[in-house]
Parts: C-alpha cells; sequence; structure tokens
C-alpha cells in the first residue's frame, strides 16, 4: 500500500521531490561527478555552449506528440534519416556553404512529411502502445534506409561524385565529410566573447522554434492536439478528427527532427551514414526526460534543463570513472546506462502512478456507486 | 477461390505469407546458384538449436497477457553470469555446463522475481518499460563485468588488464558437449545435432506439462482475463510473477545452449537487441501480443533461422553483395511492428 502514498501525497514539498526526482538525482551526481573529474569551468561551458545549439532543436521535435498525448516519439529517428538524406545529396551535388544546409533542408523536408505521415498512421493503428511501436518503427525504418542508401544510391538513385560512394561503385560510404557545410550556421554570425564562440545564428533558430511551438499551441490546431492529448473520447465528441491530429502532430515531430539532424551534422562536421541517426531518439528523449518531463508533460525549460543537465554528465563521466576506478571505460559505460535507466526510470514511474489513479478512480466511482444504492435503499424504505 | 485465399491470407497474415515464399523462393534458388540444399537444412537445424529455448522462453509471459518479453536480456544476463562462473570454476563438459544452468537458474529466479514484481506495477506498460529495463540492465552489467573479481586467465584481458574479455571462448570447457551428445553424421555435409534438439524438446516437454499443471492453467487463465481469473480466487499478481521467472530461467538455460553452439561467451553489449531477433521468430511463427503456442516457436524459429542462413548465401551469389543484414533487420523488426498494430485492430 505503500505505493499510493505517492500519488496521495498533497505535502507540495513532496510532490516536487516525486515530480522532479529525476533532474534532482541527476543535479546530486553531477554535482559529485564535475570536481572527480577535474574538468576547468571555462571547459565545461565552452561545451555546455555547443552542445546547446547542437541538440536543442531535436529535442524541441519531441514536443508536439506528448502534447497530443502520444508519448516519447522514438520515431524521431525517421525525420533524422530524411534529414541525412538529405546531406548526402549536397554533398554529392557539392553545393557548399549555407546554401548547402537550405538545400539539405528543402530535400528533405518532402521525405519527412512522407515518412511522418506513414510514422503517423502506423502510431494509429497502436494506440496506447504508440511508444514501443515508435521505437521498433524506427529499427524497421533503418534497415529500409541501409537498403536505399547501401544498395540502391549509385544504382538506382544516380550518385555523380564517386568519392562518397563505396569503392564497389554503388552504396555510399560509412563516413561523409561535410567539411563544406561544417558549422555554417554556428558560424553565419560572428561573435566571440572572451575567446568562446558563441553560435548566434543557431541559438537564433532554435528560439524561433521555441516561439513557433508557443504560438502554436494557442492556434486552433494546437489546441485541437491538446483536447486530443487530453482525452480522445472528448475530443471526438468536440468534432475534432483525432486520428488526423495525431498523424498531423508525428508529422510535424518529424520535419522538425529531420531539421534538428541537420543542425546537428552541421555542427559535428562529419556524418556516420549508417550510425549517426540510430542513437538520435534515446538520447534527446533521455535529454528531456532528465529536464524534468514526463510521458504526459513536457515544456520548453524542460529541454534546456535537459540538455545542461544530460550533457554535463556526458562531459564529465568518463574522467570521473577514471578517477574513481583508473578507467575511463567505466564512465562510457555508466553514460550508455545513465541514458538507458533514466527512460527506464522515467516510464516506469509514469505508468505506475497512470494505474495506481485508475485504480483509485475505480474505487471513487464503486464507492459513489454504494453510496447512490444506499440512498435509494433507504429512500425506498421510507415509502412504505 | 479467389475469397478463400483472400481469408486465408487475413488470418495467416500477409507479412508472414510473404516470408514464407520468400523461403521457398530461396530454397529452390539455392541450388540454382550452386548451393548445397543438404548443408543449408543442416545449417538451418542447428541454428534452430541455438535459437529455439530463447524464443521458447517468451510463451509463458505471453500467455500470463505480460506482452512480449522486451526484457529478454534478464535472462540473458543470468545465463551470463551463469556461464562466466562457471568457467572460472574450471568445471568441464557436462558438468560445467549444468553448474552454468544451475548458477544461471539461480540468479534468473532473483531477477525475475524482481522483473515481475515491477511490471506488476505498471500493468498495460509492460512492453515499453520491459525495453527499456532490458537495455539499462545490459549497459549496468557492462560497468559490473569490468569491475567483477573474476581471477580465470583465460577470461579477463590479457597483460594485467581488469574486467571481462567481450568475448570468452568456452572451448576446452563446455563446447559443443550437447552439439556432439549422439550427433549423427551423414557425408560430409551434414552434422545432425542430437544432443541440442534433444535438449530442446525436453525443455519444451517440460513447458507443455507446466501449463497442464494447476499453476500452469492460472497463467493462461490470468492471461485470458485476468478479473474473471481473480474472482475465481487466482492471486493475479502472484501468477504473473511466476511467468515472469519462469521467463527469465528458461532465457537463462536458452543463452547457455546458444553459446555452447557457439562457443563463444558473449558480454558487454552483445546481449543488447537480443530480445528482437527472438521476438520476430515466436511472432512470424504465428503468435501474436496476446497469444503464443508451443507450435508457434517451433514454425517460427524455422521459418527465422531459415530465413538467416539461405538469404546470406543465395542473395550473396545472385548479386554478388551482402544485403542479409539488411534484410534480416527489415524482417524481423517489421514483423514486430505488424504484431504490435495488428493486435489493437482486432481488439476495438
Amino acid at each position: 500500500m505503500k505505493k499510493q502514498s505517492i500519488t496521495k501525497a498533497t505535502n507540495p514539498g513532496v510532490r516536487f521531490l516525486i515530480n522532479y526526482s529525476v533532474p534532482i538525482i541527476f543535479t546530486i551526481l553531477i554535482a559529485f561527478a564535475i570536481p572527480l573529474s577535474g574538468l576547468s569551468g571555462e571547459y565545461l561551458v565552452r561545451e555546455l555552449m555547443t552542445r546547446l545549439a547542437r541538440n536543442s532543436f531535436i529535442i524541441l521535435a519531441l514536443l508536439i506528440p506528448v502534447m497530443a498525448g502520444m508519448g516519447m516519439n522514438f520515431s524521431i529517428v525517421l525525420g533524422a534519416m530524411a534529414g541525412e538524406i538529405g546531406l548526402i545529396f549536397i554533398t554529392d551535388w557539392q553545393i557548399v556553404g549555407m546554401p548547402g544546409i537550405l538545400l539539405a533542408m528543402l530535400i528533405s523536408t518532402p521525405l519527412a512529411i512522407l515518412l511522418g505521415y506513414f510514422g503517423g498512421m502506423v502510431l494509429n493503428r497502436a494506440k496506447g502502445k504508440e511508444m514501443v511501436t515508435g521505437f521498433m518503427l524506427a529499427f524497421l525504418m533503418n534497415g529500409i534506409y541501409q537498403l536505399v542508401v547501401l544498395y540502391g544510391m549509385g544504382n538506382i538513385i544516380p550518385i555523380s561524385n564517386s568519392s562518397i560512394l563505396l569503392p564497389r561503385e554503388y552504396g555510399i560510404r560509412n563516413a561523409i565529410s561535410l567539411l563544406e557545410v561544417r558549422q555554417v550556421l554556428d558560424r553565419l554570425v560572428p561573435l566571440k566573447i572572451g575567446g568562446i564562440l558563441i553560435p548566434v545564428a543557431s541559438f537564433l533558430v532554435i528560439a524561433t522554434l521555441c516561439v513557433f511551438i508557443i504560438w502554436f499551441k494557442k492556434t486552433k490546431l494546437g489546441q485541437e492536439i491538446r483536447s486530443v492529448g487530453q482525452d480522445n473520447d472528448v475530443a471526438r465528441v468536440l468534432g475534432i478528427n483525432v486520428g488526423k491530429t495525431r498523424i498531423l502532430s508525428i508529422t510535424i515531430s518529424t520535419v522538425l527532427a529531420c531539421y534538428g539532424q541537420i543542425i546537428f551534422l552541421q555542427n559535428i562536421g562529419t556524418m556516420n551514414t549508417y550510425n549517426s541517426h540510430e542513437q538520435v531518439g534515446v538520447f534527446a528523449i533521455a535529454a528531456l526526460l532528465v529536464g524534468g518531463a514526463s510521458v504526459s508533460k513536457a515544456t520548453i525549460p524542460n529541454v534546456f534543463i535537459g540538455v545542461i543537465l544530460f550533457h554535463t554528465m556526458f562531459l564529465v563521466s568518463p574522467r570521473a570513472g577514471k578517477a574513481l576506478i583508473g578507467q575511463a571505460q567505466l564512465g562510457e559505460y555508466f553514460r550508455v546506462f545513465v541514458s538507458y535507466g533514466v527512460i527506464a526510470f522515467s516510464l516506469a514511474l509514469y505508468a505506475w502512478r497512470k494505474r495506481v489513479e485508475k485504480e483509485n478512480e475505480r474505487r471513487k466511482a464503486m464507492a459513489l456507486k454504494r453510496v447512490l444504492l444506499q440512498s435509494t435503499n433507504t429512500a425506498g424504505g421510507n415509502k412504505f | 477461390m479467389k475469397e478463400k485465399i483472400k481469408n486465408i491470407i487475413e488470418n495467416v497474415g500477409l507479412p508472414r505469407v510473404i516470408i514464407f515464399f520468400f523461403l521457398v523462393l530461396l530454397f529452390i534458388l539455392a541450388p540454382v546458384v550452386g548451393i548445397r540444399l543438404d548443408a543449408s537444412i543442416n545449417d538451418v537445424i542447428v541454428r534452430f538449436g541455438m535459437n529455439g529455448i530463447l524464443v521458447l522462453s517468451l510463451v509463458p509471459m505471453v500467455k500470463s497477457g505480460c506482452g512480449l518479453n522486451f526484457g529478454l536480456q534478464l535472462g540473458i544476463i543470468a545465463g551470463l553470469l551463469g556461464a562466466v562462473t562457471s568457467i572460472e570454476l574450471e568445471v568441464t563438459g557436462f558438468a560445467g555446463f549444468f553448474t552454468a544452468i544451475g548458477i544461471a537458474i539461480l540468479v534468473a529466479v532473483v531477477l525475475g522475481f524482481l522483473y515481475g514484481t515491477l511490471l506488476n506495477k505498471i500493468k498495460g506498460d509492460e512492453m515499453v518499460v520491459a525495453t527499456y529495463v532490458g537495455f539499462s540492465s545490459v549497459s549496468f552489467m557492462c560497468i559490473m563485468w569490468l569491475i567483477l573479481p573474476f581471477k580465470s586467465p583465460n577470461m579477463i584481458w590479457p597483460f594485467g588488464g581488469t574486467g571481462l574479455r567481450t568475448t570468452i571462448s568456452n572451448q576446452g570447457y563446455w563446447f559443443h558437449v550437447l552439439t556432439d551428445f549422439l550427433q549423427i553424421k551423414i557425408g560430409n555435409h551434414i552434422a545432425f545435432p542430437t544432443g541440442t534438439i534433444l535438449f530442446f524438446a525436453l525443455l519444451v516437454f517440460l513447458v507443455w506439462i507446466f501449463f497442464r499443471t494447476k499453476t500452469g492453467t492460472a497463467i493462461v487463465a490470468v492471461g485470458s482475463n485476468p478479473e474473471y481469473a481473480k474472482s475465481c480466487g487466482v492471486n493475479v499478481d502472484k501468477i504473473r510473477i511466476i511467468s515472469v521467472m519462469l521467463s527469465t530461467i528458461i532465457a537463462a538455460i536458452g543463452i547457455i545452449v546458444y553459446q555452447e553452439s557457439f562457443g563463444f561467451v558473449q558480454l558487454y553489449m552483445a546481449p543488447l537487441y537480443m530480445a528482437f531477433p527472438a521476438i520476430a521468430a515466436l511472432l512470424l511463427g504465428g503468435a501474436s501480443v496476446g497469444k503464443a503456442s508451443i507450435i508457434n516457436v517451433i514454425i517460427g524459429v524455422f521459418l527465422f533461422q531459415g530465413i538467416l542462413t539461405m538469404t546470406p548465401s543465395v542473395i550473396n551469389n545472385i548479386i554478388k553483395s551482402d544485403m542479409s543484414e539488411s534484410i534480416r533487420i527489415v524482417v524481423s523488426n517489421g514483423m514486430i511492428v505488424y504484431a504490435l498494430t495488428r493486435t489493437i485492430r482486432v481488439r476495438s
């Protein structure tokens, strides 16, 4: 019966501790790990700046499906793949600099819309199991991506630049250098403070997306998505096409993830053709959850808190591991464990509370029914 | 006639029909491109013995309504601990094999109990949580493999390194003890692994018997209608925990049999994705999220391992490039996505 005390706890302090248990645990871990790692404050700030500019966009792409009640969208990987296909083409055509990035976005947009629509349709068929289905869908599409890029490109899809092809003359190489478009967005507006480059343009793009999301929530469509997220049946009664709204929210998320992946890769400067997208979903979702989001509620502050906490952990854990038992490998494994563990913990906590709440509601309904029955019985007795 | 075919496809499921005909096509093409059919079929049987028990381990949880066991890795971890400990203790031959299984079962009982207790708290969301419980426990064990105090020079990194190696050979311990047991050799190409198949048959028989006992029937009752089972006085939570423990134990045995045949104990990230092929095989055999039987296991493992064995050799010979890995990814994950989207439609 201990479990019920958790959702029943009305003490705001206790509630806060439970709701934000993940970020709190993370803050404590980091507080121990930073001194152990011996990394300087300046280094951490510079790295975090880069990572905020690099990772925030794709995590913001997760917010809209959460609003629609579809949980964490593990199928953002599909969007990432679309973005990578765009990057493959601009590398092939050797279009450099900012025009290259814009063209990559342009090429991959229709593909992302298509994949998002498909993903939404699949998830609609798996209501209540969206997350695990989205996750498996990402794996499935990874196989199809491999078939297209590893066997189709240079074969069926014409690729003229042989330097990105495998020696056998079809199929894209494992790694593509994006040197020509490297950090063009980050360095578009050159600004240095104390020797640290501030990626102004990237932050502007991210800020624009934040404003868009805030605005979008208030539009009619945004309201519809939110009411679908709260209750499918009520939304249906209101005359909202639930299926279509859900597909739309996944499509928007996929397109945003596609842009997010392009922003991410232009910062990194190289693309692992077959691996870059694989962990996108896991890391984005773990970061969002670390920021205090839950499966049913995620906000813009969650994104930024998440990036900062999660990536500080990423930065310090290998060196902390080395300081602790003399092996950097330990820290590597530790951060993988933390990424998966955070997701497991948050999902379990959410599912558990959902169940307890349902149980409480049922109990309340039963009690109400009993009271009603009693009152009708006594009323009946008075007649005679 | 057309209606009839349509009905059959509807009942069996289109992906299964496609995969079945794909496999038939591969077998027809094999002799054409110069691949020995008898050797191929023998390979399929060997792989059947390797993977059968892992797939069988999924059945109890499906039957009790816990869904597909995406947390299969927990059982695998128990098996790995058993295997590594038996090598550390230097027990060889059948004794080593059964020592490994014995220790693995002990660990699996504990892990299964904890895992089952967790799954009881999150009824309805078992699969997604189980996936990440599986992933996080694999990565947690990565840390453990580094720091657990194993000493055997055959397992730790040479030259004063600490921690276990990523792959540990079980040759000289219990490599092929089952495979070589009563092995039937015909010519150069056929070596029927009698022992492995017999061991699989034994486990299948035990599971079959178990589902005819009182507890076994209770598991089926809980899976098909928990409310009804509850009203009959069945302790639903307890029965679910039993089914999860059973699944975990069989998975632990399954991975040891796999390693026995394969020759290596693979640690660290190797078990990470091992749940998916097993699940795909079960689904391919006709199971769904809420229903699975032993027949599904046998058909599924044959079809799935058939595809895995035949695609590399046949396709490579035809188009001179190895597409098998991508095809495997599409087939196994496609099957899982299909099953996940399918059940909901039936229910609604």
